[in-house]
């Protein structure tokens, strides 16, 4: 019977329902399209890492510090058994990093050179493109790492490191192959050269800093590591997770902003609606309702903005997140520089969680500022208010 | 009610706050009203009428006295078993109508029986014998704003005798009313008192009205100044009575 009062009674005051209803429903979809992006950002950027250098984990040398450049010369060393045996089986790919410079167009440039086996199917990482027959080092490096240096496939470039003595050596490398890739991790600083190339160059038969490790096979045990320390998919994904968190938490201010609004012009229709209803509402006592039953009624009419604000947002905002989601939002350039490995199209992801989610939020927030006001008729006379005098 | 009277007030005092001092609005009011009368308060604007109504419609609390209506003590009634005894005993007939704006008219005479939670079949039953008593059974569908003040006033009674009342309390009912629909609603009413057994108690100054009761009650400031029997001097349907 309230409900449908509520519903009458809402339906009845128009075009008054349907703005505000309009006004919930676009904060409704704001945040939850803001909130998908982020979701989407850190699938994308989670998804894009495990394919192209996280895989299932990692085991790192001892010495190995990715935020400590200094420490990388003395990071490596030759593979433990264990770690060895799954190289071999093909369930994990080892990779040696030293530093090094290289010189295009005559100027020193420090850079990580990388090496990897260019047989390789574990990473969805181009490392075929240096299975090639060159009389130089073939080199492969990123789109970025290309644009910064000025360098092209088919460009010669001179490479210099120290070996395992320390005595420093130099040649020419050849870029074979300039690769795409979202994640900067691979690519700016880098230059990736085959794995038995560098451990000749560099005096270190054998030798590696990092062994990627198959998705879904088992990490070799502690033992069998020899002291190499393990580093899961989750440990190594914890840098995009926080800095996705980081942004979670910055656009909260904007979400509350946004609903706070909405809010506000639902709280207005309840304080005018109390007000100019107060005959109605002295009616319905007189006609039996309690004043808990006349509170229940204008907080569920109120509520009911919420609802078909949910409603609204169903109708007009589902197709279009649909196609949001499917067509992605093309990024612009300096997106990259944000640090996230999400590619050229960001695909917003939509979970049933974020949409139920938000939709409880907007219901919860709704029901309360149509409460808030209405408390007042609790203490409303009957009489007061069919003489239109009780607020 | 086992011989008792209906209504029974003992010494019922209301005073409001008025600009920092008292407001008087009933003074000392005794009165005794039993099943089945057609009885009317009447006096000039601010004797106290419409006070003394939403007292005994259990809206009000008396400042000091008791009132007994239907064998409960208004006084002491919680909102709660205020808003039980208005459900289930007492229907109320306003100036103004007070029709639910967004309600059918079915549906507004519904609404007092959807508290009471009955049946839908027996609502549907109450509802369209209560549209046939006024005569609006072919207009269950309209809404009050197509209604005139005549029809909607007829919508107003059928909400109040929908639930078998056994006291209707009418505050100034045809105040809004034009000479042709007071009577007819006037007429309805005292139909209604004669089919169904009824009590009704008016609040009123008007003459039209007056005509009608059997009973008059006339408060000046709030006290009551004469308490008569009358014969009526329009009957069912209408007429001046010879």
């Amino acid at each position: 019977m309230l409900l449908r009062l509520a519903w009458r009674n809402l339906m009845g005051a128009g075009l008054r329902t349907w703005l505000n209803a309009f006004v919930l429903s676009l904060a409704f979809l704001l945040i939850v399209t803001a909130q998908g992006l982020l979701h989407g950002m850190n699938e994308q950027a989670a998804q894009a890492l495990v394919a192209v250098s996280v895989g299932g984990g990692q085991f790192w040398h001892p010495a190995y510090d990715p935020y400590d450049p200094l420490a990388l010369a003395d990071a490596r060393g030759p593979l433990p058994a264990g770690l060895a045996a799954a190289v071999d089986r093909g369930q994990a790919a080892a990779v040696l990093a030293v530093p090094g410079g290289i010189y295009p167009a005559g100027r020193m440039q420090p850079v990580v050179l990388k090496g990897i086996d260019p047989a390789q199917a574990l990473l969805e990482f181009p490392a075929a493109a240096l299975d090639t027959a060159v009389a130089e080092i073939p080199l492969l490096i990123g789109a970025r790492m290309a644009r910064s240096t000025g360098l092209a496939a088919g460009d010669r470039v001179a490479l210099q490191w120290r070996d395992a003595r320390g005595t420093f050596d130099a040649r020419d490398g050849l870029v074979v192959a300039v690769m795409r890739t979202p994640v900067q991790g691979v690519d700016q600083g880098q230059v990736w050269l085959p794995l038995d190339s560098l451990r000749a160059m560099t005096a270190l038969p054998g030798a590696a800093t990092l062994v990627t490790l198959a998705r879904g096979a088992p990490p070799p045990s502690a033992g069998a590591a020899g002291g190499w320390r393990l580093r899961t998919t989750e440990d190594l994904l914890a840098d995009v997770r926080e800095l996705v968190r980081a942004k979670t938490a910055g656009s909260l201010f904007v979400y509350a902003l946004l609903l706070f609004l909405a809010m506000l012009a639902v709280f207005d229709t309840q304080v005018f609606s109390i007000f100019r209803r107060q005959r109605e509402l002295g009616t319905l006592m007189a006609l039996g309702m309690t004043r808990r039953q006349v509170l229940g009624l204008f907080t569920l009419e109120g509520s009911l903005h919420g609802v078909l604000a949910l409603g609204l947002a169903a109708v007009y905002g589902a197709p279009l997140l649909a196609w949001f989601a499917r067509r992605g939002w093309t990024l612009p350039r300096n997106t990259d520089d944000y640090g996230f490995a999400i590619g050229d199209t960001l695909h917003p992801v939509f979970g049933s969680g974020l949409l139920a989610g938000t939709a409880l939020v907007v219901l919860a927030l709704t029901a309360l500022v149509s409460w808030l006001p209405t408390r007042r008729i609790a203490s409303v006379r009957p009489t007061a208010a069919l003489r239109g005098r009780a607020l | 009610m086992n011989g008792e009277p209906l209504i029974e007030t003992c010494d019922l005092v209301k005073i409001y706050p008025a600009g920092g001092g008292e407001l008087v609005a009933l003074d000392r009011v005794s009165l005794r009203v039993a099943a089945g009368e057609f009885a009317g308060i009447v006096g000039p604007s601010g004797s106290g009428k419409t006070t003394l109504l939403n007292i005994l419609g259990s809206l009000d609390a008396p400042t000091r006295g008791s009132a007994r209506v239907l064998g409960e003590r208004v006084e002491t009634l919680g909102h709660r078993r205020a808003a039980a005894l208005r459900n289930r005993h007492i229907g109320f007939i306003f100036q103004t109508f007070n029709l639910l704006p967004v309600y059918t008219v079915f549906e507004n005479v519904e609404f007092p029986l959807l508290l009471l939670g009955l049946p839908a079949a027996e609502r549907r039953r109450r509802v369209m014998a209560a549209l046939e008593r006024v005569g609006l059974a072919d207009r269950a569908r309209s809404r009050p704003d197509q209604l005139s003040g005549g029809q909607s006033q007829r919508v107003a009674i059928s909400r109040a005798v929908v639930k078998d009342p056994a006291l209707v309390l009418a505050d100034e009912p045809t105040a809004n009313l034009d000479a042709a629909n007071s009577h007819q609603v006037l007429r309805t009413m005292v139909r209604l008192n004669r089919e169904l057994g009824t009590t009704f108690l008016f609040s009123t100054h008007d003459e039209k009205v007056i005509g009608y009761l059997r009973r008059r009650i006339t408060l000046v400031d709030g006290a009551v100044a004469a308490d008569e029997a009358v014969t009526p001097t329009h009957g069912e349907d209408g007429e001046a009575a010879p």
